[in-house]
């Protein structure tokens, strides 16, 4: 195998090498056969793993696909899902997509921002709870729309939702998901010429 | 797999379906996951086990029966015929298959009536198996008439009939602009190359639409059985559906349904005994609304920031990795199957001269049943509002309908009487976009939602061009002047100067588009405008007035547009 000594790549740390999520991203990279065009599917995979993409994880898959830094950089600038900072213990999006926003969501934000001290996109300075809007969920029949940790609350006003992001802090840190598997994906074809 | 193979495990499935009395169809869209879908299909799954009626009664987990926000739905079918339940509960489920045992009403519920205007109004072509199969079962599609179109076509046509029978349908892009699908058809399939590409797009960004992923997530061998269709008719053999980041489930699906599919040999290598090979792959984006621009989405597949480049050469001579490639959205695809199994004549006889078939819908906002409907094209908006959707709730007004998302406009109550066209809403001033229509009542304030939909676009601008990236900072801050009562006449005339120059000058259909939200609204309540600058007075009660006009602060957007960071209001 051309990659087989990729493993050894002396740039990573023994702490990253090491880690248990990184596995899935060395297996997302194989599946792809280290082809450049894989890049935006590896780095889904590193931030479902990791929950943000530190310099160090972009530097290694930048290596790895053979693609300068930059782009790596670049893409992961460029796209919203991507996040370089390490986020909140829990998470609150509120949609603020046309159906949400014709039934009010934006005084949902105001309220969350004015509740936990913290600008829509940050997390809050004692880490634990992270505030972001989303451009619409696509569930507008439940407009306007929170989604708590991953669960979604419909038909969500001003105080239910700071009581939900409330109650989800209380109950501690959430119980650490496993890595989701991602579907395998047939990284061999899906043609470069 | 032969196409004789293909009806035998049709007519398997059919009498397995017949074998049972009854099945009870629950949605397993996201909308009624959410409204907590799953809880009433574990609670029927239990019931029926325990009452020992697996042989009688299945439980199936199906795609969207369409009124989301009466969710989650439950739809018994028994011999032939069919009851619908909206707001389901698990007691209330167990009450319904209790009835059902016992072959009573339910005490406590009680089904839609079976005219329900919502469901009866409605002509379901792309959506015809949404609701109705388990789209997690291929051999469900298949009993339902699935991949009959592609077995027709491989053995009986030749690829220029399909591109014609595609032409001669005059299904036009349901993506926004309305290409016509055989056009652009036939250009790939006459653009040189030896390797070509078909890409679905399902990026769908607009806010407010959600057609796609319902599609996706309801029926998603119709969109494999459409792009296989168009390899063949193109001459490609490799397809990617680009699948929105946020919809998990939808590509969740898709990726089981393309296994599934390659293991019954009806994707990947010699498609149902014939010469003809194609696979498909999933891309996933990452967030980004530019890409449902067809360069950016191209660039995005090849591992690349979704930036457009310039047109032509069109996609379909130059595009993934310089070969000709095949964009179609996927509702687009969805139709196809249609098209080609039913024959083009059938499918050109619905909608209107120039806009035929049927179009999807995304009805939500303030209307009483928000959801996803299919109506032929040219149905009017007054129908579809209030037959439909059932007017406006709480005794409001309708105000105006908002179509085609960040690059549509609206359409005020005077002109309910349109026909939902490409062309009755291109002369209005907007675009049938990709099928999102937000219903505002007169709680909403044109300026905000223009202002709101700049937003949008500044946001989302790839920073590529200056017009657009410049030019859609500089429009919200006009706007957010005046929502916020601080803005003069100038500035109105300097918003529309700013609409035609991004307009004509941008890069690609995001800068392009971006001022119809404005120009839409200004030209149908520019008086709005005028309250709001001239009487500091926002008739919704929705911009909140500062106490006096503060000239323009407008340094900050200047820097940001330039690219200096900083936080822009």
């Amino acid at each position: 195998m051309r990659h087989a000594d990729k493993q050894s790549d002396s740039s990573l740390s023994p702490a990253l090498a090491s880690d248990p999520r990184f596995t899935a991203v060395e297996r997302t990279l194989k599946q792809y056969q280290y082809r450049p065009d894989a890049l935006i599917e590896v780095l889904h995979v590193a931030q479902e793993a990791f929950g943000f993409l530190s310099d160090e994880l972009m530097d290694h898959v930048a290596r790895q696909l053979k693609v300068p830094l930059s782009r790596v950089y670049g893409v992961a600038t460029f796209y919203h899902f991507f996040s370089l900072e390490p986020r909140g213990e829990h998470s609150c999006v509120v949609c603020t997509g046309t159906a949400c926003y014709v039934k009010r969501s934006g005084e949902i934000v105001k309220r969350l921002e004015g509740e936990f001290d913290v600008k829509g996109g940050n997390t809050t300075a004692d880490g634990k709870l992270t505030l972001s809007t989303v451009r619409c969920l696509g569930s507008c029949g439940l407009a306007p729309v929170v989604v708590l940790d991953g669960e979604i609350a419909g038909r969500s006003t001003p105080d239910s939702a700071a009581a939900a992001a409330h109650r989800l802090i209380a109950e501690g840190k959430p119980e650490k998901k496993p890595v989701a598997e991602r579907p395998r994906r047939r990284g061999r074809r899906g043609g470069t010429p | 797999m032969i196409p004789a193979d293909l009806r035998v495990m049709a007519e398997q499935e059919r009498e397995r379906q017949e074998g049972f009395r009854c099945r009870i169809l629950v949605c397993a869209g996201t909308p009624c996951l959410s409204a907590g879908a799953d809880a009433v299909l574990e609670t029927l799954r239990q019931g029926v086990a325990e009452g020992g009626l697996d042989a009688e009664i299945e439980p199936v987990a199906s795609g969207c029966m369409g009124p989301c926000s009466r969710g989650p739905l439950v739809k018994v079918r028994s011999r032939g015929k069919e009851v619908i339940y909206e707001r389901v509960t698990p007691e209330s489920a167990r009450q319904i298959l209790f009835s059902v045992v016992k072959g009573r009403k339910p005490p406590t519920v009680s089904p839609l009536p079976p005219d329900f205007p919502f469901l009866a109004r409605q002509e379901r072509v792309v959506l015809a198996n949404s609701g109705a199969i388990n789209p997690e079962r291929i051999e469900e599609y298949v009993a339902a008439g699935g991949y009959g179109a592609l077995s027709h076509a491989l053995h009986e046509m030749t690829p220029d009939d399909v591109c014609r029978e595609v032409s001669l349908s005059g299904l036009r892009g349901r993506g926004g602009a309305g290409y016509p699908t055989g056009v652009k058809w036939s250009l790939a399939r006459k653009a040189p190359g030896e390797r070509k590409y078909v890409v679905a797009n399902g990026d769908e960004g607009d806010p407010g639409a959600y057609m796609d992923r319902s599609i996706m997530e309801s029926d998603p061998h119709r969109v494999l059985e459409g792009m296989a269709l168009a390899g063949y008719a193109i001459g490609a053999e490799q397809g990617f559906v680009y699948v929105r980041g946020e919809y998990h489930l939808a590509g969740r699906r898709l990726e089981g349904a393309i296994r599934d599919a390659e293991r019954k040999g009806l994707l990947g290598s010699r498609v149902l005994g014939s010469n003809f090979n194609f696979r498909i792959d999933i891309r996933t984006g990452a967030g980004a609304f530019v890409c449902g621009e067809e360069t950016s989405l191209m660039a995005s597949i090849m591992g690349k920031r979704g930036q457009p480049w310039n047109r032509p050469p069109y996609p379909a001579q130059k595009g993934l990795w310089g070969n000709p490639t095949l964009i179609n959205n996927v509702e687009t695809f969805a139709a196809v199957p249609a098209v080609v199994g039913r024959g083009a004549e059938w499918f050109a006889a619905i909608g209107t001269p120039k806009s035929r078939g049927t179009k999807v819908y995304a009805l939500c906002g303030q209307v009483e049943i928000a959801g996803l409907i299919e109506v032929p094209m040219g149905t009017t908006l007054r129908e579809v509002v209030f037959e439909i959707g059932g007017g406006i709730p709480s005794g409001k007004r309708f105000k105006a309908a908002q179509s085609g998302g960040p690059s549509g406009g609206c359409i005020p109550a005077a002109f309910l009487d349109t026909p939902l066209d490409y062309e009755s809403m291109e002369r209005l001033g907007t675009i049938m976009g990709s099928g999102g229509l937000i219903i505002m009542d007169e709680t909403s304030c044109m300026p905000d939602v223009a202002s709101f939909f700049l937003d949008f676009c500044r946001d989302e601008s790839c920073g590529k061009c200056a017009p657009c990236r410049v030019g859609t900072v500089e429009m919200h801050r006009l706007l957010r002047r005046i929502t916020s009562g601080t803005a003069t006449m100038d500035d109105l005339a300097k918003l529309e100067e700013l609409c035609e120059l991004v307009g004509t000058t941008s890069l690609c259909g995001l800068g392009m588009t971006a001022p119809n939200p404005v120009l839409s609204t200004l030209r149908y309540f520019r008086d709005e405008y005028a309250d709001h600058i001239r009487q500091r007075r926002c008739a919704a009660g929705v911009c909140a007035m500062a106490e006096s006009p503060a000239p323009g602060a407008g340094g900050e957007a200047l820097l940001h547009a330039m690219g200096v960071p900083g936080e822009v209001e």
